[in-house]
């Protein structure tokens, strides 16, 4: 089997204020892969995406990028590797070209190397009418795909993007979605993604870990993580609105509005005994929607049970 | 990386630095000539016509190389100390320590820009210092040697700084009240040779004195100290210094958490 294009074992970081960010993770990204690191703010995400790309320095544990150990040869490592950070990190006063250029030189590309690959990314991510202009000029949607453009300058086999769509809007997230979907699918970069939206997680990735208090809660595919998914909850607008709530055995159901209804739909149950039911009460459905999107559900729901045992514990603790 | 890489490497950066600092020329490369030309019209013209000579040379032509050596000290210090600052705060930094450049190369490439700048600043005031006065050159080797070792001596200094600074007054702080106290009490509008003998020893214990007194025996041939040991001493501050930086580097030194 080919090595996971990113493996860490027993990862920790504890800050000089003594912050246990990192308890002790183990983590498997395989090849090819589009996967998604999630969690709550100060969760451990960008520490350990941070202690990944050497801008977190690690307290303990082993990383390595295409099975090549940080701690041994990590300027190997790092050709593997395109960073996309949360926050801009580029000087806002140089020229979008010579941004990108310089990255290049950086991995030690010269100019003549670069150039050809910095217009094709640069077009690709409709930046190539500003390249002469200072980046400072630009949207933060444009400042973002410049990250990505950059990071890409050097073919990595693994791209880290940290948050790339916070602030985007959804037109042009959608277009940063399919390009990121190209790149995974066509060139088989390996994707990390974290990210607040948590559609966009289970719209682009195929497995996902989710970190909370420096720990790996859950580490699986996305779609056997939303099989366990117990209870979801519809949204039906109706054709009319309704003046008694309609009762169906063994289904909650509850009126949003006058002609929108909800109905939690639990584990075994069907969606179509509640349309039949409706409709031999002459009640109808013209469209139906998710209330939430179903990873957020899990997502929530596996947060705030890791924050309750934790809390027992603290309670525990203070106890004895 | 292989020799190739590292090369194109460290040439992007120094490219990159240079490109920096010509682009806000009005910043960093006009004043010091005005300062210059000021000091030259004042101390050099007004003043020095009353001084007479000293050490058997006009007072102009005694202060342009300590002058031209004031020049290039502060600007290879606040150049590196001024830009690697600015790459940790806007955390442009990191483009860097993402890469696959050895923390040598990302060390010699700040060190070369402050070279190129302060070399290019001492070559401007240079220039300036011919509307005022005729200059020969006594030792030309030399001379240029003493100001290139001076000009990395000092980026490898202003690159210290930065790491260690955690605020932009933290870069103002050494050239205002060490590096430019030491300048103005190195010899640069007098010769040791004038104070007493209590404080010509304590003279001897500013580094400046010895690189701005060898620059001078590069053009005058006239030195207070010997040059040899000046020049060692020039070397090993270089050397020791240098491992110091990049040890912080390695250490990740305020920019790593």
């Amino acid at each position: 089997m080919a090595e996971p294009a990113l493996s860490i074992r027993g990862l920790t970081k504890v800050y000089g204020n003594g912050f246990q960010a990192l308890k002790g993770i183990d983590l498997d990204v395989q090849q090819g892969d589009f996967f998604a690191l999630l969690g709550p703010n100060g969760a451990g995400k960008s520490t350990t995406l941070g202690v990944v790309c050497s801008l977190v320095q690690k307290s303990a544990g082993k990383v390595s990028i295409f099975g090549i150990d940080i701690d041994r040869d990590f300027a190997k490592a790092k050709y593997q590797l395109g960073v996309v950070p949360q926050e801009f990190n580029f000087n806002q006063f140089e020229k979008v070209i010579d941004i990108v250029l310089a990255q290049a030189g950086y991995y030690g590309m010269t100019r003549r190397e670069a150039l050809p690959r910095a217009e094709q990314l640069l077009r690709d991510l409709g930046l190539w009418d500003k390249r002469n202009g200072n980046a400072r000029m630009l949207s933060g949607g444009m400042k973002r795909r410049l990250m990505i453009a950059r990071a890409l300058i050097h073919r990595p086999r693994l791209l880290i993007l940290d948050e790339p769509t916070a602030g985007v809007d959804i037109e042009l997230r959608r277009s940063m979605w399919e390009y990121m979907r190209r790149i995974n699918q066509d060139e088989g970069t390996t994707i990390i993604l974290t990210t607040h939206y948590l559609e966009e997680a289970e719209s682009l990735c195929r497995n996902i870990a989710i970190i909370n208090h420096g720990e790996i809660v859950r580490n699986t595919s996305v779609r056997e993580l939303l099989t366990e998914l117990n209870t979801e909850t519809f949204l039906l607008d109706l054709a009319a609105p309704v003046t008694k709530l309609p009762a169906i055995d063994g289904f909650e159901i509850a009126q949003v509005e006058p002609s929108q209804l909800s109905v939690v739909i639990h584990r075994g149950q069907q969606l179509n005994d509640v349309f039949s039911a409706l409709s031999e009460q002459g009640v109808r459905v013209v469209s139906m929607r998710n209330r939430a999107n179903r990873l957020e559900e899990m997502f929530v729901s596996m947060v705030e049970a890791g924050n309750k045992a934790i809390d027992e514990r603290t309670q525990a603790e203070a106890q004895t | 990386m292989n020799a190739t890489q590292t090369l194109v490497a460290l040439w992007t950066l120094v490219f990159k630095e240079i490109k920096r600092f010509t682009r806000i020329w009005p910043q960093t490369l006009l004043p010091p000539s005005i300062t210059m030309a000021m000091y030259f019209i004042i101390f050099g013209n007004l003043i020095g016509s009353r001084i007479g000579e000293m050490d058997g040379y006009s007072y102009m032509d005694f202060i342009v190389p300590g002058l031209i050596m004031m020049s290039v000290i502060t600007n290879s210090y606040s150049n590196v100390a001024s830009s690697f600052f600015s790459n940790k705060f806007q955390r442009s930094v990191e483009e860097l320590m993402v890469s696959p450049m050895p923390n040598w190369v990302i060390l010699s490439g700040f060190i070369l820009g402050g070279m190129a700048r302060g070399l290019g600043v001492g070559l401007i005031v240079t220039i300036v210092s011919l509307f005022f006065t005729r200059l020969s050159v006594e030792h030309p080797l030399l001379t240029v040697l003493v100001v290139v070792l001076t000009s990395a001596l000092f980026s490898i200094g202003g690159f210290i700084n930065a790491l260690m600074a955690n605020k932009f007054d933290d870069i103002s702080i050494v050239p205002t009240f060490i590096l430019t106290p030491l300048t103005y009490l190195g010899g640069v509008f007098y010769s040791i040779s004038m104070l007493p003998s209590f404080w010509q020893g304590v003279s001897m214990l500013n580094p400046i004195l010895y690189m701005v007194n060898v620059f001078r025996y590069g053009f005058l041939g006239v030195s207070d100290i010997p040059v040899v040991w000046a020049l060692a001493a020039v070397f090993a501050f270089i050397v020791v210094l240098f491992f110091v930086a990049l040890a912080m580097l390695e250490r990740g030194k305020g920019i790593r958490s």
